[in-house]
Order: C-alpha cells, then sequence, then structure tokens
C-alpha cells in the first residue's frame, strides 16, 4: 500500500533549504510509520537514523505533548551522546519544540533521576540503561506515552546478549505501551527476514538501494607474503603508499596485539611522518576519544584499529579501508568496506592484505564472494536463558507478576519465540530458590509467590543488588596498565593473565609505545618507557575469530578451479605442486596425510571448519591417540587444518575419525576445559549467581570473595543437572569451542576420507609447522612443572 | 603421613594436601577458616543462592584427613561457622554429619571473628590453646612466638613459563605458622598482601596446597 504520504510542508522546506533530497526509504519509512515493526537495511551514509526518526518528528510536531514519545537504543554509548547533537540541528532548524536528552551509565545520577520524573520526548539510550529503568517500579509511567522505538545497529545486537537483553525488554515496553511501533536499524545482513524475525514476529521489511558496488582488491606487494602468521609487516611500505594516496584511510586487524604491533612497525618506516593514529577496544577511554576527535577533525590520515571502529559515528573522509589479514567473514568484510562510504553514491573502496599465503586464497575467496554479495553467518540459536533469567529478576523489581503473562509476553521475542513452558519454569525456579537437587533455600527464596498467585521480591531490599547486576557484558579479567609513578598516566588494559605471567624487565606494546613492567601494586599495572625496540608481544583479550563455514566453502572451490588466476604466481605454483605431490582437499571429502617429519609421525587433517574447531578436533583425536597408544606428543591447528604428531603412526584413520562416541569422555574433558569455566562465570553473572565486579572492588583481593571456578566445581560434583550447567554447556558445544562444526564434519566424512601416505612434508602442511599456538600434551602436568619451579626458586634463595 | 614436612618451635609439623595441618606427636589435626554455613548466610541477607553444598564439601574433606591421620583431637582454628545463625541453620543432615565425626575425639572450636560465640555442638569452646609448646589462636598477634592461627586465608602464586597458578597456601617463619583456609567457599589473600608482608618474617616459607605441596619462598611485591 504505497500511497505516498507526503512530507508535512516544514519537513519540505527544511530539505529544500538545503538542496536536499529526501532519500526513497527516507519517505518510506515514513509511509510505514503505522506498521507495527519494520526493519530498514540501508548503508553508512544513507541517512538511515533521519528515517528512523523521521516518523517521530513528524508526529510530535511543532507542539508535542509532555511524556516520552520515542526511545532510541544504539549498542554504543557514545553513539547515543551523539545523536543528540545530530538530531539537534534539524529541531532547531525547524524550531520544533522538541526534547531530546541521552541516557547511559555515564550520565549523572541528578540527571537520570530528573529524566524519570520528567521523560524528554526523545531518549537516547543503550540496552543495559533501558533494562535498568525497566526495574523500577514507575516503568509503567515513564513508558505509558511511549509510541515508537528506533533500535540502531541492530546487526551488531543480534550477535550478542545484549541484543536478547534488549529484545526481552521491548516485550515488556510492547506490554506497557500496547500501541508502540518499532523500527529497527541495519547495515547490510546475510539473512534479513531472520534478523526482522529476530526484531518482532510481524517486521516489514525495507531495503534501500545499497549505492554502487564497492571496489576491492587485494593489495599487491613486490614481496610475496610470508609462509605463516599474521600481521601483514611484509607490506609496511606499500600500506604507507596507499596511505599517501588516499585522504583518511582505515586500517583494520583482526586482533589487537596484531594492531599493536602493525602500528610500531608502520612507525619505525613512517619516514615523513605521516599522522597515523591507532584505536582499539584495550587503549584507555582518553586514548581513544583523542584519535576519535582528531579523526572527525581530519587529522589524521590514517588509523590502526580493530573491531572498535566496527561501528559507530560515520567518520567523514574516509575513502580507503585496508582489511589487514584474511577478514574471516564475509559480512564483515562488507560492513567494514561500508565504513569508506562517506558518499551514499560513491563507491567504497577498499583493500585487502592477506597476512600468508593461505590468506591469499581466503582473501580471494572473499572479494568474489563479496562482489556476489553472498554474505555468510550462522542462523540465530535460540535466546540464551541466562539472560531470560535475569530479565525476570528485573521483572520482579519492578513489582509483583504472574508467570503466565510474563511466559507469554517474553515469548514475543523472536529469539525467544520457541521457549518451552518447562525451560521458562526451569529459569523462573532457579531465580526463585536457586533450583537446586537439594531444597536449602525455602526460608530464603529470592521470589516468592504469594497468595494470589503472583510472584514477587522477598526482600524488596534485593533490588538493589539486582539492579547493580543489570547487563550481560562481560568485564573479562583485566588490569588496568599506568605509568609508573603519581598520577601516572593511564595506557589502558591487559589480561589479568598476561599481567601475571610478566616479571619486572618484561616489555610490551601498549598504544604504540614500547613499554617495560616496573610492578603491579594494587591491581594496577605499572609501566615506565622503554626505549628498546623489540618488545615481548601483548597478549590482550580479544576474540579470534574463526573463518565462517561458507568461506571456508568457497576456498575449497577455489583452490579447485582449473583457471587459478585470479591468484599471484607464487600461490598457484604452491596449489599445482600439492596436486602434484599429494591431494587437493575436496568439498564432500576430508584429506588425511601421514607422513614422517624429524623422526615423529605427522597427519595432517584438511578440515576447513574454522580454528575454533580445528583446535577441538586436535584435542579430541590426540585422546583418541592417547588411548590408542599412539603416543601423541602435540599439535597445532589453523582455520583450515590441524597438524598432530606423535611416536607411532596412525593407520586406521576411520576408526580415529569415527564420529560415534566422539562426545564419549567427551564430557570429563570439556568440563575441565578453561573456557567452559569461563562461560560458567559469563551464565552465572548474567542470571544473577555472582554478583558483577563493580570497578575497583576487585582490587583488595579480599579472603572474601571466591572464584567462581569452585562454584562450578561444586555444582559438576554435587547437581550436575543444575540450570546453570546445562546453559553452559548450550553455549560452549555451540560457540566456544566448535564443538558442533567438529561433529558435522566428521558426519559428513564418514567413508569419504582420502588418506594420502607420504615420506615427507607437503605443501600444504609445511606452513603449519610455522605456525605459533602449538598445544603440548602435559602427561607429565603441571605437578612436575610446579614441583621443578618450586625447587628452583627454592634453590636460589638458598633454602633447600 | 602425605604433604610437606616441616618443624616448628621444636615440634614436627605436616601440611596436608588439603591445607589441614597435623601434629603427629600429640596425633593433633588443625584446619582453620571452616566458614560452614556460607551459603545459606548469603542467602539469608537476601544475597545469591550459591549452591548449598559446600557444608557436604568441607565435611568430606576433613572426614578423609581425620580418617588417614587418626587424629585424636581436632583443632579448628577460628571462622568455623559463617556466622553463628549459619551454625543454628545447618541442614539436618550436616548437623548429624558433623556429630558424628566428633563423636568420640576431643574437639576444640576456637573462636574466630566471625564466630564469636559458642556454638551448639559440643567440644571444647575456647578463645585460644595453648598446647605446649603451641599457642592456638584465630588471628596472629604480633610479637607472638610458637603460634598456629588462621583468619588471613593466605594463597601465592606460582609463575610456570607464561602461565601463572594460584594456590591457598601456609606460610611459616620462626615464631608462627598462618594456615590456609579450609572451608569450600573461601576466597585467598595474595601473600604480597600488605598485611601478610608486615607480619611475616623476609625468610618466611609458603606451602602450595595441592596433591604434592610444594614449599616456595613466600612471593612478595617488589620493592
Amino acid at each position: 500500500m504505497a500511497c505516498m504520504t507526503a512530507l508535512p510542508a516544514l519537513f519540505q522546506s527544511w530539505f529544500a533549504e538545503r538542496d536536499w533530497q529526501p532519500h526513497p526509504h527516507q519517505l518510506e519509512v515514513l509511509n510505514r510509520a503505522d506498521s507495527s515493526a519494520i526493519m530498514l537495511i540501508a548503508p553508512t551514509g544513507g541517512g538511515k537514523t533521519l528515517a528512523g526518526f523521521l516518523p517521530s518528528f513528524v508526529d510530535l510536531g511543532e507542539s508535542p505533548a509532555p511524556g516520552l514519545h520515542t526511545l532510541y537504543i544504539s549498542p554504543l554509548k557514545a553513539l547515543a551522546a551523539d545523536m543528540r547533537r545530530n538530531l539537534g540541528k534539524p529541531i532547531n532548524d525547524m524550531g520544533l519544540a522538541i526534547r531530546v536528552e541521552d541516557r547511559s551509565g555515564d550520565t549523572s545520577q541528578t540527571r537520570k533521576k530528573a529524566q524519570r520524573a520528567d521523560p524528554p520526548h526523545i531518549l537516547l539510550t543503550t540496552p543495559e540503561s533501558l533494562a535498568l529503568l525497566l526495574s523500577y517500579e514507575d516503568a509503567p509511567r515513564i513508558f505509558a506515552s511511549l509510541k515508537r522505538v528506533v533500535v540502531d545497529e541492530l546487526h551488531a545486537l543480534a550477535e550478542s546478549k545484549r541484543g536478547d537483553q534488549l529484545m526481552l525488554g521491548l516485550t515488556r515496553l510492547m506490554a506497557l505501551a500496547p500501541d508502540l511501533k518499532l523500527i529497527g536499524l541495519s547495515a547490510t545482513v546475510e539473512d534479513p527476514p531472520a534478523l526482522a524475525h529476530y526484531l518482532h514476529h510481524e517486521t516489514e521489511i525495507l531495503i534501500a538501494d545499497p549505492g554502487p558496488d564497492p571496489k576491492i582488491a587485494m593489495l599487491t606487494t613486490d614481496t610475496p607474503p610470508p609462509w605463516s602468521g599474521g600481521g601483514g609487516r611484509y607490506a609496511i611500505p606499500e600500506v604507507l603508499a596507499a596511505v599517501k594516496a588516499h585522504k583518511t584511510t582505515l586500517i583494520f586487524h583482526n586482533t589487537r596485539a596484531q594492531a599493536e604491533i602493525f602500528f610500531h612497525h608502520l612507525w619505525l618506516a613512517n619516514e615523513e611522518l605521516l599522522p597515523i593514529g591507532i584505536h582499539h577496544g584495550s587503549l584507555s577511554r582518553e586514548a581513544r576519544g583523542k584519535v576519535e576527535q582528531a579523526m572527525v577533525g581530519g587529522e589524521l590520515k590514517a588509523v590502526v584499529c580493530t573491531g572498535s571502529l566496527d561501528l559507530g559515528l560515520d567518520w567523514g573522509d574516509v575513502d580507503l579501508v585496508i582489511q589487514v589479514g584474511a577478514p574471516k567473514n564475509v559480512k564483515r568484510l562488507v560492513q567494514r568496506i561500508g565504513r569508506a562510504n562517506h558518499q551514499y553514491n560513491a563507491p567504497s573502496k577498499a583493500l585487502l592484505l592477506p597476512a600468508n599465503r593461505w590468506e591469499i586464497i581466503e582473501c580471494q575467496a572473499a572479494i568474489e564472494a563479496a562482489l556476489a554479495h553472498d554474505l555468510d553467518g550462522d542462523p540465530p540459536g535460540p535466546g540464551p536463558r541466562d539472560v531470560l533469567c535475569q530479565h525476570i529478576l528485573i521483572r520482579a523489581c519492578s513489582g509483583p507478576f504472574q508467570a503466565d503473562k510474563l511466559y507469554r509476553e517474553v515469548r514475543n521475542a523472536g529469539a525467544y519465540a520457541k521457549l518451552t513452558r518447562s525451560e521458562f519454569d526451569e529459569c523462573l525456579n532457579f531465580v526463585a530458590t536457586g533450583g537446586y537437587a537439594l531444597r536449602a533455600y525455602d526460608r530464603w527464596q529470592r521470589l516468592r509467590q504469594c497468595p494470589d498467585g503472583n510472584w514477587q521480591l522477598r526482600d524488596p531490599r534485593a533490588a538493589r543488588m539486582i539492579r547493580m547486576n543489570i547487563g550481560t557484558i562481560q568485564d573479562t579479567d583485566t588490569l588496568k596498565v599506568r605509568m609508573k609513578g603519581r598520577g601516572g598516566k593511564a595506557l589502558g588494559e591487559v589480561e589479568e593473565g598476561f599481567a601475571a605471567s610478566l616479571v619486572p624487565g618484561d616489555t610490551f606494546l601498549m598504544g604504540g609505545q614500547i613499554v617495560r613492567f616496573e610492578a603491579l601494586r594494587e591491581m594496577v599495572v605499572q609501566v615506565s618507557r622503554d626505549r628498546g625496540r623489540r618488545p615481548k608481544i601483548a597478549v590482550f583479550m580479544g576474540t579470534k575469530f574463526s573463518t565462517s563455514t561458507q568461506l571456508s566453502a568457497r576456498i575449497l572451490k577455489l583452490i579447485h578451479r582449473d583457471d587459478l588466476s585470479a591468484l599471484p604466481s607464487h600461490t598457484r605454483e604452491w596449489i599445482t605442486l600439492q596436486n602434484t605431490v599429494s591431494r587437493l582437499p575436496r568439498t564432500g571429502r576430508l584429506l588425511f596425510e601421514s607422513f614422517p617429519h624429524e623422526g615423529r609421525a605427522h597427519s595432517c587433517i584438511y578440515g576447513f571448519a574454522g580454528r575454533g574447531a580445528m583446535q577441538t578436533l586436535g584435542l579430541m583425536l590426540t585422546r583418541r591417540m592417547e588411548s590408542a597408544g599412539l603416543g601423541p606428543l602435540g599439535f597445532v591447528a589453523t582455520d583450515y587444518a590441524t597438524l598432530i604428531w606423535s611416536l607411532t603412526e596412525v593407520t586406521d584413520v576411520d576408526t580415529l575419525l569415527d564420529p560415534d562416541g566422539l562426545s564419549e569422555g567427551l564430557d570429563g574433558w570439556l568440563a575441565e576445559n578453561a573456557l567452559m569455566k569461563r562461560s560458567f562465570r559469563a551464565s552465572a553473572t548474567i542470571a544473577g549467581l555472582i554478583q558483577r565486579n563493580l570497578p575497583g572492588q576487585r582490587s583488595t583481593g579480599r579472603q572474601a570473595t571466591f572464584s567462581s571456578d569452585i562454584l562450578y566445581d561444586t555444582l559438576r560434583r554435587y547437581d550436575p543437572d543444575h540450570l546453570l550447567l546445562t546453559i553452559t554447556r548450550e553455549e560452549a558445544l555451540r560457540g566456544l569451542i566448535g564443538f558442533d562444526r567438529v561433529e558435522n564434519l566428521l558426519r559428513r566424512s564418514t567413508g569419504r576420507i582420502d588418506h594420502v601416505r607420504l615420506d615427507h612434508v607437503t605443501p600444504f602442511a609445511a606452513p603449519l609447522f610455522l605456525e605459533v599456538g602449538k598445544v603440548p600434551l602435559d602427561g607429565a602436568g603441571a605437578e612436575t612443572l610446579m614441583a621443578n619451579e618450586a625447587a628452583k626458586l627454592m634453590e636460589a634463595a638458598g633454602l633447600s | 603421613m602425605n604433604g610437606y614436612e616441616f618443624i616448628f618451635a621444636g615440634a614436627r609439623l605436616t601440611m596436608l594436601p588439603s591445607g589441614a595441618l597435623w601434629w603427629g606427636e600429640a596425633k593433633m589435626l588443625t584446619v582453620s577458616d571452616l566458614h560452614l554455613g556460607k551459603s545459606e548466610r548469603m542467602a539469608r541477607r537476601g544475597g545469591a543462592m550459591l549452591p548449598p553444598y559446600e557444608i557436604r564439601d568441607t565435611l568430606t574433606r576433613l572426614e578423609r584427613d581425620i580418617s588417614t591421620s587418626g587424629a585424636e583431637t581436632i583443632v579448628c582454628l577460628g571462622d568455623s561457622f559463617d556466622d553463628l545463625d549459619a551454625a543454628e541453620n545447618m541442614h539436618e543432615t550436616d548437623a548429624l554429619w558433623l556429630t558424628r565425626l566428633m563423636a568420640g575425639r576431643r574437639w576444640v572450636w576456637i573462636e574466630g571473628n566471625h564466630d564469636p560465640g559458642p556454638v551448639e555442638f559440643g567440644g571444647t569452646h575456647l578463645a585460644e590453646l595453648y598446647a605446649p609448646p603451641l599457642n592456638f589462636r584465630h588471628i596472629a598477634r604480633p610479637g607472638a612466638a610458637a603460634e598456629i592461627s588462621g583468619h588471613y586465608h593466605p594463597k601465592a602464586s606460582l609463575s610456570l613459563r607464561g602461565r601463572s597458578i594460584s594456590r591457598r597456601c601456609l606460610l611459616y617463619d620462626a615464631d608462627r605458622v598462618i594456615l590456609p583456609a579450609y572451608g569450600t567457599y573461601t576466597g585467598g589473600l595474595r601473600s604480597d598482601h600488605v598485611v601478610l608482608e608486615g607480619l611475616m618474617r623476609l625468610e618466611t616459607i609458603a606451602v602450595l596446597t595441592g596433591p604434592d605441596p610444594q614449599p616456595i619462598p613466600m612471593p612478595r611485591s617488589l620493592k
């Protein structure tokens, strides 16, 4: 029903005065202002947010009635604050009496209170701040007048639990304001209907003209890339040349550590002193703010960055994006390229810089996929139940509720549409009583059912603690890094485990400079400047992405092409040689190479299942080899293959790769896995079993707080069927360790294994020998290591 | 006994893998900071409802140590209960279990800051115990000698080629022994904390708990 709603005269003249033409998708959003939910997919620079707000502006008009009308939610605090400035412009120009305010964790208590008493017309906020607002008893009053919700960067939110929490929050809002209209804004995604359903079950999809195709190419270099490793340092001269030839360049890296190392070497080679900055999530807020300011001010030629710049403000004059290392995922590549799209109708320009030989093939496959608009992504899983537990707690904070009603309500969120009543009841039971097999807390239930059937907090004072725990973002255990001395400058953060491994005198990179570890004082890593040139590498936390299944499939197809001319000659020769000496891995089959090297038997399995899954495969196969008496000594995994070395050669490949019984005995191994413990801590915190560490609270290392690992071990021992262990296992199997990918791989490979036995290393296996991250199998165990280390220390101290 | 043996104030003592202290000559087993009922206390105060199994877990370990050592005297060095109500609210099964463990043995409850009064379980309630040549009390007293105490829940970490392992530990020097916390739901205070550094002599040894207890020089902050 495309009846052309005329843009009100006031707005028409506002566009006209600026010589602007409203984009068709902006008008279309206005046309469909009465739809209960719309999702707009538009590229960066396409006036997406204005489109989202147009219906609100028109509805509010020149003299709006008081009360909250529109809620804008974005994943970034900075985006909310920036939006306030952006909206101010049209509102002032048109003389609309619309009040816009932002609200986040940074907003002062006074302001927050005032906002609750007298809400603005438009409130710009984050999923966490919304959850907090919903936990107040006056939530029904605050949101009664709400007409519209705009969710920005929906594609990014949908990838994390923050999105799940927000969607549950929206079901609550729709109950409080039944006439509510939702608008989701998203960058290009692979499966728009799935994302639309995630927002609301009846969402109309609007896809804006994506603009011209981007220009993507591989960055060609004089020297071929190394055989293994990441970082792309070999191409620094070419990168500098590209930076010089463009106005502003974003240089994306996949990990923070790589960004730091690249930045360091970029500056060593930057003889012309081009202004180049660095931006990533481990840097202090001040450091990041400075770079962002300089960027907006057009003072920088380039920024070396990570996913921290995937989202957010339109950085103005970016005209080139360089992706260092294989993008691992086509969708993210396309979204990153979009960052260079400063003009809606101009093609964005991107260069891919493969870090090693395998990545040349992956980059080529990714370029082809991007140009074919063949995006990847895993179908969204069911809504995580730890988030649901928190939602129930939040609901309880705002007042008594009926379980039936809440169950119906949460199922309005796409991710929870299939939630069964018993799954819901398990969560409710956990929240109310702890959900233990041993009924220990009947007297001290957190929620209690009243005679009228409603559930409510046993002790209303508990609300304070629950509110402090709201949110799903996990602060990994990180320590602040500061310059030594009183009031030393804050540089950023490093992982606690990394900090613990430092000894005074060790050097590492932080914010592009080499610093020297001095001391760990009050949980702050104190450093000084170091003049050395070779830092010890900083291990930041941050996700190691695995190559997507779709991209892996393209890589497999690519190497089988008759015409390999898209690839550089050295890579062509390498592929041809592998084909002559051994075989090429093929779609639908599994290549397994056996060969001796330096007196050890080696097995190389080309699974192309992504690094996480190939690592898990390595752990599982070496376990089997151990019990088969083959004496596995270690393994290494990449996105493409796993290489295992052992005392004895594997001969019965089919038994080794038998998918049946794969999970036997896996429970024990899984349970001991550090990733599982981390996953448990995350879920237990979200579900409200563990109180979140507030800033500064951990600083004393007091004896009263104890590790979540203790809770995990206790539950495993005495209550193995507890809900939180179920949740932990579900999550670990799904995402964390790629178990499902391993199982799929082995299931579809049964009877389709190409076992090639050779007497030497093969061309495809060779780069694996150079990989870092080899996993030694510790037959001797940590106890022995410890005993040796302890003896050494005692001797050194003259105490033995 | 499997464990780490050392001579302190003329007495031959052994730290067991669990962190309990065995004094063979006196057939005395000492454990500190059991914090029984911690989960119940947290829930009672409106906090999280932790898995209610920590009493079971702690008593299981204690029972094992008692039976393998053949201890005739058990000294609980304070903070045995997370508070006095926790002792009272103990689940019937757990309470019976504890009573059974106590039967036929001399059992000494030393008062701690968490459990400053007598509890309804039998045994002897003392502020301090003097068993020559050793003095047992909950919190170390500066200037004291031949003293066995708990309270601080010491832990220490050891760096192993890039990875760091942190364990509960016993600290001892010429004057005193500080026992690690024995209770399942207890955290630790790093040995380089200013309080422990101030209390212990420079040549203090930290004995890490674990299947094969290891002595190391007490890790201190770098000055």
